[in-house]
């Protein structure tokens, strides 16, 4: 097959010294030696200046010389070294270089640099204050400790106050907002306490405090970074492009940023549809299932519509893309989808619940002590300074890497179980689910469709279906190819359209195609749907012998009857909300054992379905795939989207499963319920250690030392009590093979 | 004790450099493959077919 001819153009970016450079997703690298063979091919082309792969992220990024080549060679030689490799669109891509990483590590070298020389400073004038450091010495360290402390503050904290600004803007409380007030409050009394020359200054706990929580936030990022360029690897390389029509009638293949509405695309048969648009040449059928759950072919004509992600079969579609017109199942998936992502936005993470207690709770404690001491004849001067140590000994800073070392050490688990969460609260909701949804087509089942084991062929006609099955692009004959093997096309092979292939062998004809096509009586035809009512038949036809019929369908996920088992016995409550028309649905919701099901529901009666289930105060898991289910996986509690699934319902889902099992539905859950235990308990020592620590310093003995020692060592004990979540979970679940 | 105020400048100067030397390296690139570059070390393919060392190395093999 040869690539068609692509507007490299949209792809390419300039570099600073005037070379042409592109990045691409590359697939097929699993070790060092693909590295070497990649970049040392490139890199004898002539005019490559650079290849460079990156073996984290899986990408090449190349410098070339315009005057001397341009990108075809470039991918041709990636694909005759058997990589399949497709070049990041740049308009899509605008987080190059990890932006967000970059500052937050920024943040935090300066902080550790700070913290560090202002501890170094700290220790002397603690036990200088032991024995005889004299005042001048002091008041010197206190004023080089202040002149480094300041600007850190200013530079490291910028990422906790503007979240907590954001949040109080909003009227809402989250835990930057603690953070900042503690932050900011150790550093002005410090300040004051520095130009009075007093004997005590915070600015080690500001600046130590500052460096934990940001280790905590490079944490948290780092895990939504690894699920985040998988997943935009995985985009990229499903070429998402189209047959743009040009004026001149040519064809010309362009990224789906390039297209406007009004252009015209060619789809040609057995290719993926990839816009929304309105037919203006051609008929065919289409596969919606990936749309709308819906397993049977749909006839499609001049002025139809049709869906991005719908398959289509055997005709040449030529197609006006259009915007999601109203009234259009894309139009309602939008408003749809935008409503229930409003209402996502109510959940409260667990950190920030714990800090909506925590802060008004500490705040009033610092009151109360600053009113009691005053009432009891001190100073206000002095009280304010005791009122002041206990905000700084509160502040959360246990509490902030409490949740983000537990969803990092999650997240890994999650990865070894093929599972890629998006967002990093998925875990809390997920170990909170009481009851699962399931998506028949695509998420119970398989993706793409295949031949049933139950075919009834020998082995030699199956051989020949297979090769015949080759020349033909419609859908369920690849499907047929697929699960032959067949890899010889045989010569002189008619395609009818829309109708079937037929050959001669030996003076023989074979046929392959639709049942009307083989002569397949009505009543064989009604009894195969009978024993396969979720399948699609492909008739195969040997000289004059009656055609047999070849089950075609999207069969169940392997272990997809074990999986749903086990979740049974696990005590979740099970549903299958389905698209597809009754037959199928009751065929499968019987293989599976599960009573409550659906069918035949648009996107709306799935989302009504599962505010229902909401309001009786169930916690739904959606697992889903398709176009009509981006709502509903937006308004459940927690979603899980299989990796096969269109782009929107991958974008609404909070966690991405890979492979073709069902399994890691059931480890996730696992998992999360044993991250839950753990976090609670860290939840639990930051407690504890401010319930010890609160008393001291409500009575005024907490001096920077304690403070210091105190904030150092609950962060620590709370990261290591993360870290054994690996033990816990790893002794529960045995890795699998495949992982 | 007045040779402090000499000390600490510099410690804090060296500590700086420290600092510089790590956000340009950060800034440059450097963090982003993690994996790769401890297998390049073990790459000889960009080493000359007759330089000196692979020369050594083959005949000491034959």
């Amino acid at each position: 097959m040869s690539a068609p001819e692509r507007d490299w153009a949209a792809f390419v970016t300039n570099t600073e010294d005037g070379k042409a450079h592109m990045d691409l997703a590359v697939d097929g690298i699993t070790c060092a030696a693909c590295m070497y063979e990649i970049e040392r091919g490139l890199q004898k082309l002539d005019g490559v200046e650079k290849a460079r792969v990156n073996l984290s992220s899986h990408r090449l990024s190349v410098d070339w010389d315009e005057a001397k080549t341009n990108p075809s060679p470039i991918v041709d030689l990636l694909r005759r070294l058997g990589y399949k490799a497709y070049p990041f669109d740049p308009a899509q891509v605008k987080l190059r270089g990890d932006a967000i990483g970059k500052e937050i590590l920024r943040s935090l070298a300066v902080s550790g640099f700070a913290a560090m020389n202002i501890m170094l400073l700290s220790i002397s004038v603690w036990s200088g204050n032991a024995s005889d450091i004299d005042h001048e010495t002091r008041a010197f360290f206190h004023w080089i400790s202040a002149l480094i402390a300041l600007p850190t503050v200013a530079y490291s904290g910028r990422i906790f106050f503007r979240s907590a600004y954001t949040a109080i803007r909003t009227h809402r409380l989250n835990m930057d907002v603690p953070i900042t007030i503690g932050v900011l409050l150790a550093t002005t009394l410090s300040l004051w306490q520095t130009i009075q020359e007093a004997k005590h200054a915070y600015f080690d706990s500001a600046v130590m405090l500052l460096f934990f929580l940001l280790v905590g936030r490079y944490f948290d990022h780092l895990m939504r970074r690894k699920t985040r360029s998988f997943a935009e690897n995985l985009a990229t390389l499903k070429a998402e492009s189209a047959a743009k029509i040009l004026q001149d009638g040519n064809t010309q293949e362009v990224p789906l940023s390039k297209l406007a509405v009004g252009d015209r695309v060619l789809v040609k048969a057995g290719e993926r549809i990839s816009v929304d648009g309105r037919i203006c040449n051609g008929e065919s059928e289409v596969d919606q299932s990936l749309v709308t759950g819906e397993t049977l072919l749909q006839a499609v004509r001049l002025g139809d519509l049709v869906y991005a992600g719908t398959m289509n079969t055997y005709g040449v579609l030529e197609i006006e893309v259009t915007a999601a017109a109203k009234g259009t199942l894309l139009d309602e998936v939008n408003k749809l989808l935008e409503t229930a992502m409003e209402g996502r936005s109510s959940y409260v993470q667990i950190a920030d619940r714990a800090s909506q207690l925590y802060a008004p709770v500490v705040h009033a404690a610092a009151l109360l002590t600053l009113i009691g001491w005053i009432m009891l004849g001190m100073a206000w001067q002095p009280a304010l300074v005791i009122a002041i140590s206990v905000l700084i000994i509160t502040c959360p800073c246990a509490l902030g890497l409490a949740i983000p070392a537990v969803q990092v050490v999650a997240s890994g688990l999650f990865f070894n179980e093929r599972v890629l969460l998006n967002a990093g609260d998925a875990i809390e909701r997920l170990a909170s689910v009481d009851t699962i949804v399931f998506d028949k087509t695509g998420t119970l089942t398989l993706p793409e469709a295949s031949l049933s084991e139950s075919h009834g062929l020998s082995t030699e006609d199956l051989i020949l279906a297979g090769r015949l099955a080759l020349s033909s692009s419609h859908p369920l004959s690849q499907a047929i190819a697929r699960a032959t093997g067949a890899q010889q096309v045989l010569v002189d092979v008619k395609e009818l359209a829309g109708r079937g292939v037929e050959a001669q062998i030996d003076g023989n004809i074979v046929r392959l195609g639709a049942p009307s096509f083989c002569d397949v009586s009505d009543e064989q035809l009604a009894h195969a749907k009978q024993t396969h009512p979720d399948a699609s038949f492909v008739a195969f036809q040997l000289e004059d012998k009656p055609a047999q019929l070849l089950p075609v369908g999207q069969f169940l996920r392997e272990g997809a009857v074990e999986t749903i088992k086990e979740l049974q016995t696990a005590g979740y409550q099970l549903e299958i909300l389905s698209g597809d028309h009754t037959g199928a649905v009751e065929h499968v919701a019987d293989r599976l054992q599960v009573s409550a099901w659906q069918a035949g529901l648009k996107p709306q009666d799935k989302i009504d379905h599962i505010e229902v289930l909401k309001a009786k105060g169930r916690k739904v898991l959606m697992v889903g795939d398709g176009l009509n289910d981006a709502p509903s996986l937006a308004a459940a509690t927690v979603s899980i989207s299989p990796v096969s699934a269109v782009h929107v319902s991958q974008a609404a889902a909070d966690a991405v499963f890979l492979g073709d099992s069902l399994a890691p539905v059931q480890s996730a859950l696992k998992i999360s319920r044993k991250a839950r235990w753990v976090m609670n308990q860290n939840l639990a020592i930051s407690v504890i250690y401010n319930v010890l620590a609160v008393p001291f310093a409500v009575l005024g003995f907490v001096t920077p030392l304690v403070a210091a020692l105190a904030m150092s060592g609950s962060s620590i004990i709370v990261t290591l009590n993360a870290v054994r979540l690996r033990m816990i979970a790893g002794k529960a679940t045995p890795i699998t093979p495949e992982a | 004790m007045e040779v402090l105020i000499y000390l600490i400048p510099i410690a804090l100067v060296l500590g700086g450099a420290g600092l510089v030397a790590f956000l340009w390296s950060l800034r440059s690139g450097q963090y982003d493959d993690m994996e790769g570059p401890k297998w390049r070390i073990l790459d000889d393919g960009d080493l000359q077919e007759n330089s000196a060392p692979v020369e050594a190395a083959k005949q000491k093999a034959s």
